[in-house]
């Protein structure tokens, strides 16, 4: 049998409680420190290749290109591209995106709502955006509006999809405390399932951003200036025709780096002041 | 010391009508191949100020019965009338806390969560809503953290957000469904002797479901114990003597070995001796 013992607790003293990790470890936490060190690396391996190969005019070096991409930026003709790009871009997106908030609403009220949604979905989801482009000028002509039908195309049935699915996800207990509060039809779907379907939402609309920003590009490549002034694709198009490889891959890396930019600020911001900060998504 | 919480319907009705009237309620839910009946005419009647305690083991449709109360089922058969009204649809009037935790909204910080059932039923305004609700959260002992997000807070501290939220609305009849059953048990008795203490305090009128045994007896001033599949009244019993210092008392246990003979139909214990751990099953 052995002993009983009670001991006596000081305070503890001699230990510090929490400590620092060391600076290393610190900065290697920094995501955009391990990125940028990625982006990096691909730079100097990509020169590094250009210079073994030595032909400007089928890879041109990234030193070049960095160069052909400052003097676009500095002569405000590359920012004229993006603005083009970017205006259309935004229209065709926020169409898309109110449509498809209306489509998932009517989904989550209606039996038909549901069925009108699942079956658009499969019949359009898979069908590229870039495909109904000749249709779109055959209707729209060779405006604006044509991009943006395809635009929409391209960001509806994506952002429905992940937005339905959401809303589904959205805990029996939730809906409940919600309906308990008297929350009813558009109240219920603002105050209860869109903020609890966010991370899904979000993710739609991250796929949507990138299906339309892809969209674009495309379509100015194929089908060049709509109307006169063109974007960024017509831009890349334009100088790929005229041999000026340096140009090509300075419209290329700003596509990128518009990309790297939107998913990097707007959306990273906004997923940390909510989701993260909600506790929803790691 | 319950002078200023004059919102509370229990505290100033007479008893002539009961608040809570379920009369003959019959509950049935569909599964894919049949429809199965959870509760059979099921009867009993809510004073103001009542702590009842619906009881019985899993399957006996405690909680469906609930969830008919707070409106979201609709019975086959019978009413449920709340101080003469027929219930019919969800309602502000009866504040729901559930067992999961995941009751509260994640976006919103606890005192927005607190304030949420105030501003959605347009009970009270923005400033209002928030010294009523800064109210409640000091009575369930979280003012100091009232601007965290839910995620960060431990299993009895959403239990207790939850409880001030519904306690903000001042409903006339609280209804907690299980609402400790996902605890630990030594935060689950500190729960039970806040929650009796908020009673002594503001006197709301509560119906609270478990599968405890120990729980009813504590939480409860009065307990219907219900029959296993389908849900049938089974018993009614006095509880009001009981607190949390008479767990293990000799009459403490001679009860919750009475419920415990008529919630599982055992032949009379002639002889039986019941050991301790035999009334604790349920716990």
């Amino acid at each position: 049998m052995r002993q009983e013992f009670e001991v006596h607790l000081e305070p503890l003293l001699s230990v510090p409680v929490e400590r620092e990790l060391p600076l290393r470890q610190r900065l290697w936490q920094q995501g955009w420190l391990r990125k940028g060190l990625i982006l990096i690396v691909l730079a100097i391996l990509w020169e590094a290749v250009a210079r073994y190969q030595n032909n400007d005019l089928l890879l041109p070096s990234f030193l070049q290109t960095a160069q052909a991409l400052f003097d676009g930026l500095l002569s405000g003709e590359l920012l004229s591209k993006v603005s083009i790009s970017l205006a259309v871009l935004i229209k065709g997106y926020v169409i898309g995106i109110v449509l498809a908030f209306a489509l998932t609403t009517l989904a989550v009220s209606t039996q038909l709502g549901r069925d009108l949604l699942s079956t658009l979905t499969s019949m359009f989801n898979p069908l590229p955006a870039i495909a109904l482009l000749p249709l779109a000028l055959l209707w729209f002509g060779l405006g604006q509006n044509s991009l943006i039908f395809v635009l929409v195309h391209s960001v509806l049935w994506a952002l429905a999809l992940n937005t339905y699915s959401g809303f589904l996800g959205v805990s029996e207990t939730l809906r409940m405390a919600g309906r308990n509060y008297g929350l009813k039809g558009m109240r219920f779907v603002l105050f209860i399932l869109i903020p609890a379907a966010l991370p899904s939402i979000l993710a739609g609309l991250k796929i949507g951003w990138a299906f339309a920003w892809r969209t674009l590009i495309a379509a100015e490549l194929v089908f060049g200036a709509t109307s006169g002034k063109g974007g960024l694709g017509w831009y890349i198009f334009q100088n790929r025709n005229e041999l000026y490889t340096d140009k090509v891959f300075a419209g290329l890396a700003v596509v990128i780096l518009i990309g790297l930019l939107v998913e990097n600020l707007v959306f990273n911001t906004f997923e940390r002041l909510t989701v993260k900060r909600w506790g929803m998504q790691r | 010391m319950n002078a200023p919480l004059q919102g509370h319907a229990a505290s100033n009705l007479n008893t002539a009508q009961p608040l809570l009237a379920v009369d003959h309620v019959s509950l049935e839910y569909r599964t894919p191949e049949r429809v199965v009946r959870a509760t059979h005419q099921v009867s009993f009647e809510i004073d103001p100020a009542d702590r009842y305690v619906l009881l019985g083991p899993s399957g006996c449709g405690k909680s469906t019965l609930l969830k008919s109360i707070a409106g979201f089922i609709k019975p086959c058969e019978g009413e449920i009338r709340l101080l003469g009204q027929k219930v019919e649809q969800p309602g502000p009037d009866r504040i729901v806390v559930f067992q999961e935790f995941d009751q509260l909204p994640p976006w919103k910080t606890v005192i927005q969560n607190v304030m949420f059932p105030l501003l959605a039923s347009k009970t009270l305004k923005r400033r209002e809503a928030q010294e009523r609700a800064l109210y409640y959260l000091e009575k369930v002992g979280l003012s100091a953290f009232a601007d965290a997000y839910p995620h960060t807070l431990s299993g009895g501290m959403k239990a207790r957000v939850a409880i001030a939220r519904a306690l903000a609305m001042q409903p006339k009849i609280l209804l907690m469904d299980e609402p400790f059953a996902a605890l630990d048990a030594l935060t689950r008795r500190k729960m039970q002797e806040e929650l009796l203490l908020l009673w002594e305090e503001v006197r709301f009128t509560l119906l609270f479901v478990t599968h405890s045994i120990e729980e009813a007896l504590v939480v409860g001033n009065r307990i219907l114990l219900l029959s296993p599949h389908p849900g049938r009244v089974r018993a009614e019993i006095h509880s009001h003597q009981y607190d949390l210092h008479s767990l293990g008392g000799v009459e403490f246990q001679a009860s919750a070995r009475r419920i415990h003979r008529l919630l599982f139909d055992e032949a009379p214990e002639a002889e039986r001796e019941l050991g301790f751990a035999d009334i604790r099953i349920a716990y």
